[in-house]
C-alpha cells in the first residue's frame, strides 16, 4: 500500500494554477461543468446511449463502494458482486412480491446490504490481505449458486430470475421513462458521492487511511481499528448494494448468472484502472467496466476476458495508481511549471 | 450404512484431488506468502493440452507425462516473466496480478479449445479388477495417483539436495543466498512443481466432472478450504485438510444440503475456519513483530 499517493502537498492547493485561479477553484468549475453536462446529456443522446451512460453512473457508485473498502481502508474484496446482487435482488423481490413503490426499495436495499456487509466484515476483522481475498473469493463463487437454490425459488425465481417493469416519470414531468430513470439514478449518485466525500476527507477518512497504511500504528494512536474496519465493510457494501438496486431497475431483470464471479472481478479491475483511493477514479473505472468488455468483444470474440486480464496486469506494471494517479501527477507537473 | 460408506470413500477419492490442489497452493505460499488464485486455471489449461494430445492420437500415459512437462514449464515461465517483478509489491498488487492471470488463462483455454464441455478419458478401464462395490476403478486410480504424487513430493523435499535447497530458500532466503542457493530459481522451481501437481489434479478430476474452462473453479475453492483447514503453511496439514474437505463435502452433499449447494459448503468451511482458527489445524499462528 505504500506506493499509493493520496496526500497532496498543501502548497499546490493554494498556489495559482492557471489564469490566476487556484486548483481548488478550477476543481469546482470542472465539477460544475461535469454536472451541467450530466443534466443536459439525456436530451441530446439516443436511448441506447442513455442506457449506457446510466449504467456507467450505477457502476460508479458500486466502484465507489469498493474503493472505500479497498482503496482507502486496504481491505481486499473479490466478492463485491455479491453485494451488488443482494441489492439488485432486494429491489426486484420487493417490486415483484409487495406493493412498495420503486423509490422506497432503494434505501431498503442499502440498509440490508449494510447489515450483511457489516456481518461479513466481523469475521473479516481478523483476516488480512490474502485471507480476506480468499473468503470474498468464496463468497463471489457461491453467490450464483445460492441465488439458484430451489428452496429460495419462491423469492428469487430460481434460474429464471425476476422480470421487473421500469418506473414511469412521476406525473407532470415531461420525461420518457428512460430519461426519468437516468435522473433518478443521478439523484442517488450525487448525494452518495457527497456522503463519501464528507466521510473520507475528515477524521474518519484519515483513520481509514491510517489503518490501511499501518494497522498497528493506527491502533496505537487510539483508532478503534475493529470498529472502523467492520463499519467500512458495511458502508462499502451499502454503496455497492444501492448501485445493485439501481442496476436492477435499469436492466429490468435480475438472474443468478448476471452476478457471477466475473462481475466481482470487473469491479476490481474498475477500481484498479480508475485509481485506488480516488473518488473521481470511480467514474473512469466505471467507464472502463462498461465499455471495455464491448471493445474487447470486438478485438477478440473468443477471449474477451483476456483483454481485461492484460489491462489489469498492465496497470499494475505501468500505472499502479490508475487513471486518476496519472491525472494527478500531470496536474502537479503542470502546476509546478506555471508557478515557476 | 453401505450408502454412507460409499459416500465417505468417494469423498476420500475427490479429497485426493483437493489435497493435491491444496499442496500446490501451499508450495507457492510457503516460499512467497502469495496465494495463487490462478492455480486452478493453470491446471485446466494443462488438462486441455493433455486432451489435445490424446485426441490427436498420443497414448494416454505419454500425453500424461508430456503434460506434466508442459505444466512445469508453464509454472516456471509464469513465475519468471509475470510474477517476479511483483515479488516485493504490496499484497493488493499481487492479488490483482493473480486475478489478471486467472482471466487470461481462463479465456485462453476457452479461445483455443472452445467453451463446449468435453469428456476426458480415464486411464483406468471401467471393468478393471480393482473396482469394488464402493468405489469405481477410476476413483481407486485417483486415490492411487494422489498417493504417488504425495510420496514423490515427500521424497523430493526430504531426500534430495534440490529439495533441501528449496526448503531452505523458503525458510530463510537471505541465509540460503549466502550459502550459495539461487533463491530466485528455487521460487520458480516451486511454481513449476505447483503447476505440475495441479496438472495431475486436473487430469484426474476431468473424467469425473468433464472438461470445460471453468472446471477447476470449484475444485480450487475446495483446495483453498483444505489448505486453510490444515494450515496454509503446513504441506501435510494441507493434504490432510484436502481429504477432510472432500469427505465433508460429499457427506454434506448427500445428507444435508443436496448437490446444488456444494460450493456454499466450501464457503462455510472457509469462513468457519478463518473465524475459529485462522491458522488451521496444524499451522503456525501468525506472529507480527512490532
Amino acid at each position: 500500500m505504500a506506493t499509493l499517493e493520496t496526500s497532496r502537498p498543501a502548497t499546490t492547493a493554494a498556489a495559482p494554477l492557471f489564469a490566476g485561479l487556484s486548483l481548488r477553484v478550477w476543481q469546482i468549475i470542472g465539477l460544475a461543468a461535469v454536472l451541467a453536462a450530466a443534466c443536459v446529456l439525456p436530451f441530446i443522446i439516443s436511448s441506447y446511449q442513455l442506457l449506457l451512460a446510466n449504467q456507467v453512473i450505477v457502476y460508479a457508485v458500486a466502484l465507489l463502494g469498493l474503493n472505500i473498502l479497498t482503496g482507502y481502508n486496504g481491505q481486499f474484496s473479490l466478492g463485491h458482486g455479491a453485494f451488488y446482487a443482494i441489492g439488485a435482488y432486494t429491489t426486484a423481490i420487493l417490486l415483484d412480491k409487495t406493493g412498495i413503490p420503486y423509490w422506497a426499495t432503494i434505501p431498503m436495499a442499502g440498509v440490508l446490504c449494510f447489515a450483511v456487509g457489516f456481518l461479513f466484515g466481523l469475521p473479516a476483522l481478523r483476516l488480512e490481505g490474502h485471507y480476506l481475498a480468499l473468503a470474498t473469493f468464496a463468497l463471489a463463487i457461491a453467490t450464483p449458486q445460492l441465488l439458484k437454490y430451489k428452496d429460495f425459488d419462491f423469492l428469487t425465481g430460481g434460474v429464471q430470475g425476476i422480470v421487473i417493469t421500469a418506473p414511469d416519470a412521476p406525473g407532470g414531468l415531461p420525461l420518457r421513462a428512460d430519461q426519468w430513470l437516468y435522473f433518478f439514478c443521478l439523484l442517488w449518485t450525487i448525494p452518495l458521492f457527497i456522503v463519501a466525500w464528507n466521510l473520507l476527507r475528515g477524521r474518519t477518512g484519515r483513520a481509514l487511511v491510517a489503518i490501511r497504511d499501518h494497522p498497528l500504528a493506527a491502533a496505537t494512536m487510539g483508532i478503534d481499528t475493529a470498529r472502523y474496519k467492520s463499519m467500512t465493510f458495511g458502508v462499502s457494501a451499502m454503496f455497492t448494494g444501492i448501485a445493485g438496486a439501481l442496476g436492477a431497475l435499469l436492466a429490468q431483470f435480475v438472474s443468478p448468472d448476471s452476478f457471477d464471479f466475473f462481475l466481482s472481478v470487473r469491479f476490481l479491475v474498475g477500481i484498479v484502472v480508475g485509481g485506488l483511493a480516488s473518488m473521481a477514479g470511480a467514474f473512469f473505472g466505471a467507464i472502463f467496466v462498461e465499455f471495455v468488455p464491448n471493445i474487447a468483444d470486438l478485438l477478440s470474440k473468443a477471449a474477451p476476458q483476456a483483454i481485461q486480464g492484460i489491462v489489469l496486469i498492465g496497470c499494475m506494471y505501468l500505472m499502479p495508481t490508475g487513471v486518476m494517479g496519472l491525472v494527478r501527477a500531470l496536474g502537479h507537473r503542470l502546476g509546478r511549471r506555471v508557478a515557476r | 450404512m453401505q450408502a454412507f460408506l460409499h459416500q465417505v470413500l468417494s469423498g476420500f477419492a475427490t479429497g485426493g484431488i483437493y489435497a493435491s490442489v491444496a499442496l500446490a497452493l501451499v508450495m507457492i505460499y510457503q516460499s512467497t506468502h502469495h496465494v495463487n488464485f490462478a492455480q486452478g486455471e493453470m491446471a485446466t489449461f494443462s488438462t486441455y493440452m493433455a486432451w489435445k494430445m490424446i485426441t490427436i492420437g498420443f497414448p494416454y500415459w505419454a500425453a500424461f507425462l508430456l503434460t506434466l512437462l508442459f505444466a512445469f514449464v508453464l509454472g516456471v515461465a509464469i513465475e519468471r516473466i509475470i510474477v517476479r517483478p511483483f515479488y516485493k509489491a504490496p499484497v493488493l498488487s499481487v492479488i490483482a496480478v493473480f486475478i489478471g492471470l486467472l482471466l487470461i488463462i481462463n479465456s485462453l483455454s476457452g479461445a483455443l479449445f472452445d467453451y463446449t464441455i468435453k469428456p476426458f478419458p480415464s486411464p483406468f478401464p471401467s471393468d478393471a479388477w480393482y473396482g469394488g462395490p464402493y468405489l469405481s476403478p477410476h476413483e481407486v486410480g485417483m486415490i492411487f495417483v494422489t498417493f504417488v504424487v504425495l510420496a514423490l513430493t515427500f521424497f523430493f523435499f526430504r531426500f534430495t539436495p534440490l529439495g533441501l535447497a528449496m526448503r531452505a530458500a523458503a525458510e530463510n532466503p537471505v541465509s540460503s543466498r549466502l550459502c550459495g542457493v539461487r533463491v530466485g530459481w528455487m521460487l520458480a522451481l516451486g511454481w513449476g512443481l505447483a503447476g505440475l501437481i495441479g496438472a495431475v489434479a486436473g487430469m484426474m478430476t476431468a473424467p469425473v466432472i468433464y472438461l470445460d474452462p471453468y472446471m477447476m473453479f470449484s475444485v480450487l475453492l475446495y483446495g483453498f478450504a483444505g489448505a486453510l483447514l490444515g494450515g496454509i503453511d503446513n504441506p501435510w496439514g494441507a493434504v490432510l485438510g484436502g481429504f477432510i474437505v472432500g469427505v465433508l463435502q460429499n457427506i454434506a452433499g448427500a445428507y444435508l444440503v443436496g448437490t446444488e449447494l456444494m460450493v456454499t459448503v466450501a464457503l462455510v468451511i472457509i469462513i468457519g475456519i478463518l473465524v475459529i482458527k485462522p491458522s488451521g489445524l496444524f499451522g503456525r499462528p501468525i506472529v507480527t513483530r512490532v
